[in-house]
C-alpha cells in the first residue's frame, strides 16, 4: 500500500552473488531456495549455499542431508539446475591446510577430537573467514574456457543480527594472524563482497520485530559499505476487509447488523453466538491488517526494491517452492 | 491428549524452578514472563530471569537496562498476592563477577584484561547459554525465591542451550591448549602415538592461521582460569543436576509452525534421554476458530455476494472466515503430528494476540489464556 513494490531492479539482476538474510522464523531458507529456482530459470546453473550447518536447504527440497559436496538438488522451469553446497567449517579448514601442509590421516583425528572447533573458538572471526572464502571460491571457479561455473549463487546467510559481522571479513581478519596463507586469499573475498556483484537481500515478515530488525541491518549493512539488494516480504496474507471498514473494525466497531443483513441476502441465518465469533475475528484480522500496515510504511523509509511472496496456506513443499519461484520471476527476477 | 496444567504446576510449592525453552522466535520470553505474574499473583515469591527481552516487553516489567540483581516489580495496577521481581542477564558481567568472585585481585585483574578472555566472555556462542545457568545455580543457591523462572538465549536451536556449557568447557579445557602449545608435553602415551605426527603440523598450521600471540593469550587464560575453578567440567556437571532435580519443570514452548515443532520434538527427546523433568509443550499463538461455519459454506455465500455486487463487508467477513479455518486446519495438523510422535507430553495452547504484548494487562491475558484447560 505505501511500500512501492518496484520489483527486482537492473542493479540487483547484475549481482551474481545473493545472499540471503533475514530475522529467524521469517523464511529465509525457503526464500533462498526459491530465488535460486526462479535464478535458474531458462537454463542457467545456479549455486545455493548453506552455512549454518542445520541442513536447512535438504529440508525444503526432501533429500538426504547434503555432503560437503556440489549436489543437484532441483531442475528449474526452463531447463536450468540448481545445486547445492553444505559449507562444513571442519571439513573448509582442512581442506584449506591440505593445500599448505600435509596432514595426511591426522585431519580425521583431529576433527574427532574437537581440535578443529577449538581453532575456530580461539579466533571467531576465522569461521566467517572460512565460510566466505569458500563462496568466493564457487562464485569466481571458471571452466576450461574461461565461463563462470555458476551463473548465480544463493547464500542462505545467517540472520540479520550476525550478518555484517558474518560479511565483513575485514573486521574478522583482525582476530588472525597478520600473514599466512587465510590473509592472502581474503583481499579477493573482501572486494567481491563490496562490488556490485554481491547484494544482501532481507526477507521479513509484515510483523513489528521482524521490520524492525530489517530498518537497522539495512543499516548496517550502509555502515559497513556492504550492499542491500531487495526486501522480500514473505508470507504475504491478502487483506480482506474494504480499506475504510480496517480502523473502526480494529478499535472494535464492527456493525454487526450489517454483516447479519449481509449474510442473510447470501442465504446464511446463524446463531447469535456464531456471529460474535465472527464479528471476534473481523476484528483480530483488522488489527493486524493496521500492523501490517504500519510495517510497510517503516519499510518504505529504507527505500529498497520489495518482492512479496504470499502466505502459502498448505505449508511448503518441493512443488510450493517452484510456486513461489514463479512469483518471484512475476516480479522480474532474472 | 493431556493436557498441561499451567496453574498446578505454578500452585505447587515443589516447583522451585521453571525453564522455559524453544527455538528463536517462538515467544519465550514473553512465555516466562507471562508464568511469572501468574505464579506472583497466585502468591508465589517469583523471579524470571529474562534473556535478551524486547526493549518494551523489558519496559513493562519495570526493567531499564542489562542489570544483574533482580528488582522488585512495582507497577501501577500491579499489586500481586505473592511477589514478583525480574532481571534482564547481563552475560559479560556475570562472567565478570564469577572471575572476581574466585580469584584473588591481582590474578582477577590479569585474567579480565586477557584479549581472549574478552573474546570468550562477549561473542563466544556458548557463553550466553552457560551465564544464563550460572545465574540460575546463584539464585536457587540464595534462596530469596521460591520459584524462578528462567527464559533462555535466543539460539536457533533450543539443544544449544543443553549443549552450550559443553561446549565451553570444551573450549576451556587446558588439555587442548596444551596440545596446541607444546603437543609433546601433553596427553597421554596412546594419544600422542596416534597423532603427534600430525598434531606438530596441525599446531604449526593452526598458529600461523590465528597467530602466536592469540595462542599464548588463551594458553595463559586457560591456565588461570584452570586453577580458578577447580574445573570447569565440574561445574557444569553441578549445573546439570541442578536442571534434573525434581523441583525442575521444563516447558518446551514453539509456534505452530514445522520448523520449531521439529526443534521441540528434538528438544523433549533429548530431555528424555537426559532425565530432565518436561512439564509439558506450550503451542504459542495459535488461531483457533471463533465461528462454528464450514468454510465451504462460508466461500459459497461469500462468492454469492461478489457475483452480485452487494454486502461487501459481509463477503470480507465470511473470507476472512474462511482464511481462518484453513490456518487453524493446518495448525492443528501440524500439532497433531507432534503429539502422534510424544502422546504422553502434557500441551497447553496458546491463542495469539492480535498485537505485540509489551504490558502487564497483556503478560496477565497470556497468562489466562496459558491456564485455561
Amino acid at each position: 500500500m505505501t511500500s512501492p513494490v518496484v520489483g527486482w531492479t537492473a542493479e540487483i539482476a547484475r549481482a551474481r552473488l545473493h545472499v540471503v538474510s533475514g530475522k529467524g522464523g521469517t523464511g529465509k531458507t525457503t526464500v533462498a531456495a526459491a530465488l535460486a529456482l526462479a535464478l535458474a530459470h531458462g537454463g542457467r546453473k545456479v549455486l545455493l549455499v548453506e552455512v549454518e550447518g542445520r541442513q536447512g536447504i535438504a529440508q525444503v527440497f526432501d533429500t538426504q542431508p547434503l555432503p560437503y559436496s556440489e549436489e543437484k538438488v532441483a531442475i528449474a522451469p526452463g531447463g536450468g539446475e540448481v545445486r547445492a553446497l553444505h559449507i562444513d567449517v571442519e571439513a573448509a579448514l582442512l581442506e584449506y591446510l591440505s593445500m599448505f601442509y600435509n596432514l595426511g590421516f591426522a585431519g580425521r583425528t583431529l576433527r574427532r577430537m574437537g581440535a578443529i572447533e577449538f581453532a575456530t573458538t580461539l579466533a571467531p572471526g576465522l569461521r566467517d573467514v572460512l565460510l566466505t572464502g569458500k563462496i568466493k571460491e564457487c562464485a569466481r571457479r571458471t571452466d576450461t574456457r574461461g565461463r563462470h561455473v555458476y551463473d548465480a549463487i544463493v547464500v542462505d546467510a545467517p540472520p540479520t543480527g550476525r550478518i555484517v559481522k558474518f560479511l565483513d571479513v575485514t573486521r574478522a581478519m583482525a582476530d588472525l594472524a597478520k600473514v599466512g596463507p587465510i590473509r592472502g586469499q581474503s583481499e579477493g573475498v573482501v572486494r567481491l563482497l563490496h562490488s556490485g556483484d554481491t547484494a544482501v537481500h532481507l526477507v521479513t515478515l509484515l510483523e513489528e520485530m521482524p521490520v524492525r530488525e530489517t530498518v537497522d541491518a539495512v543499516g548496517e549493512l550502509d555502515g559497513a559499505d556492504l550492499r542491500p539488494g531487495a526486501i522480500v516480504l514473505n508470507r504475504v496474507r491478502p487483506p480482506r476487509l474494504p480499506a475504510r471498514s480496517v480502523t473502526p473494525a480494529a478499535d472494535g466497531r464492527v456493525d454487526a447488523s450489517r454483516v447479519r443483513d449481509g449474510l442473510a441476502a447470501a442465504g446464511l441465518a446463524l446463531a447469535d453466538d456464531v456471529l460474535d465469533g465472527l464479528v471476534e475475528e473481523t476484528v483480530e484480522h483488522a488489527v493486524r491488517v493496521q500492523a501490517e500496515q504500519r510495517a510497510r510504511a517503516q519499510l518504505a523509509e529504507v527505500d529498497l526494491p520489495a518482492v512479496e511472496l504470499p502466505d502459502l496456506v498448505d505449508g511448503v513443499d518441493t512443488a510450493a517452492l517452484y510456486e513461489l519461484a514463479e512469483a518471484l520471476i512475476d516480479q522480474g527476477v532474472r | 491428549m493431556t493436557t498441561l496444567d499451567m496453574d498446578r504446576l505454578v500452585d505447587d510449592p515443589a516447583t522451585r524452578v521453571i525453564v522455559c525453552c524453544g527455538s528463536g522466535g517462538v515467544g519465550k520470553t514473553t512465555t516466562a514472563a507471562a508464568i511469572a505474574v501468574r505464579a506472583a499473583e497466585r502468591g508465589r515469591k517469583a523471579v524470571v530471569l529474562t534473556i535478551d527481552p524486547a526493549r518494551r516487553l523489558a519496559q513493562s516489567l519495570g526493567l531499564r537496562e542489562l542489570d544483574n540483581t533482580p528488582r522488585q516489580v512495582e507497577v501501577d495496577g500491579f499489586a500481586p498476592t505473592g511477589e514478583l521481581s525480574a532481571m534482564m542477564l547481563d552475560m559479560r558481567r556475570t562472567f565478570d563477577d564469577m572471575v572476581l568472585a574466585h580469584a584473588g585481585p591481582e590474578r582477577a585483574r590479569e585474567v579480565l584484561a586477557n584479549p581472549f578472555y574478552k573474546t570468550i566472555s562477549s561473542s563466544f556462542s556458548g557463553t550466553q547459554e552457560y551465564m544464563a545457568m550460572e545465574k540460575l545455580g546463584q539464585l536457587a543457591a540464595e534462596g530469596a525465591y521460591d520459584l524462578i523462572v528462567v527464559d533462555t538465549p535466543p539460539s536457533r536451536s533450543a539443544l544449544d542451550f543443553l549443549d552450550a556449557p559443553q561446549r565451553l568447557s570444551t573450549a576451556l579445557d587446558g588439555r587442548m591448549i596444551k596440545l596446541l602449545m607444546g603437543p609433546a608435553r601433553a596427553g597421554g602415551r596412546g594419544l600422542r602415538k596416534v597423532v603427534s605426527a600430525g598434531f606438530g603440523l596441525f599446531a604449526k598450521a593452526v598458529s600461523t592461521v590465528v597467530g602466536g600471540q592469540l595462542l599464548a593469550d588463551a594458553s595463559a587464560f586457560v591456565q588461570a582460569f584452570d586453577s580458578m575453578f577447580g574445573g570447569f567440567r565440574e561445574r557444569a556437571r553441578r549445573t546439570a543436576e541442578l536442571l534434573r532435580s525434581s523441583g525442575t519443570a521444563f516447558v518446551v514452548v514453539a509456534a505452530p509452525e514445522p520448523d520449531a515443532l521439529r526443534e521441540a520434538s528434538y528438544f523433549v527427546e533429548r530431555l528424555a534421554a537426559e532425565s530432565m523433568p518436561l512439564a509439558g509443550l506450550v503451542v504459542n499463538r495459535t488461531h483457533p476458530v471463533l465461528a462454528e461455519l464450514p468454510s465451504a459454506q462460508a466461500l459459497a455465500a461469500a462468492e454469492s455476494l461478489e457475483s452480485a455486487g452487494t454486502a461487501p463487508l459481509a463477503a470480507a467477513v465470511l473470507r476472512l472466515h474462511a482464511d481462518r479455518v484453513a490456518l487453524d486446519r493446518r495448525e492443528r495438523r501440524l500439532v497433531a503430528r507432534f503429539t502422534k510422535a510424544h502422546p504422553s507430553v502434557a500441551r497447553a495452547e496458546v491463542p495469539a494476540m492480535p498485537a505485540d504484548v509489551h504490558d502487564l494487562d497483556g503478560l496477565r491475558l497470556i497468562g489466562e489464556r496459558l491456564a485455561d484447560l
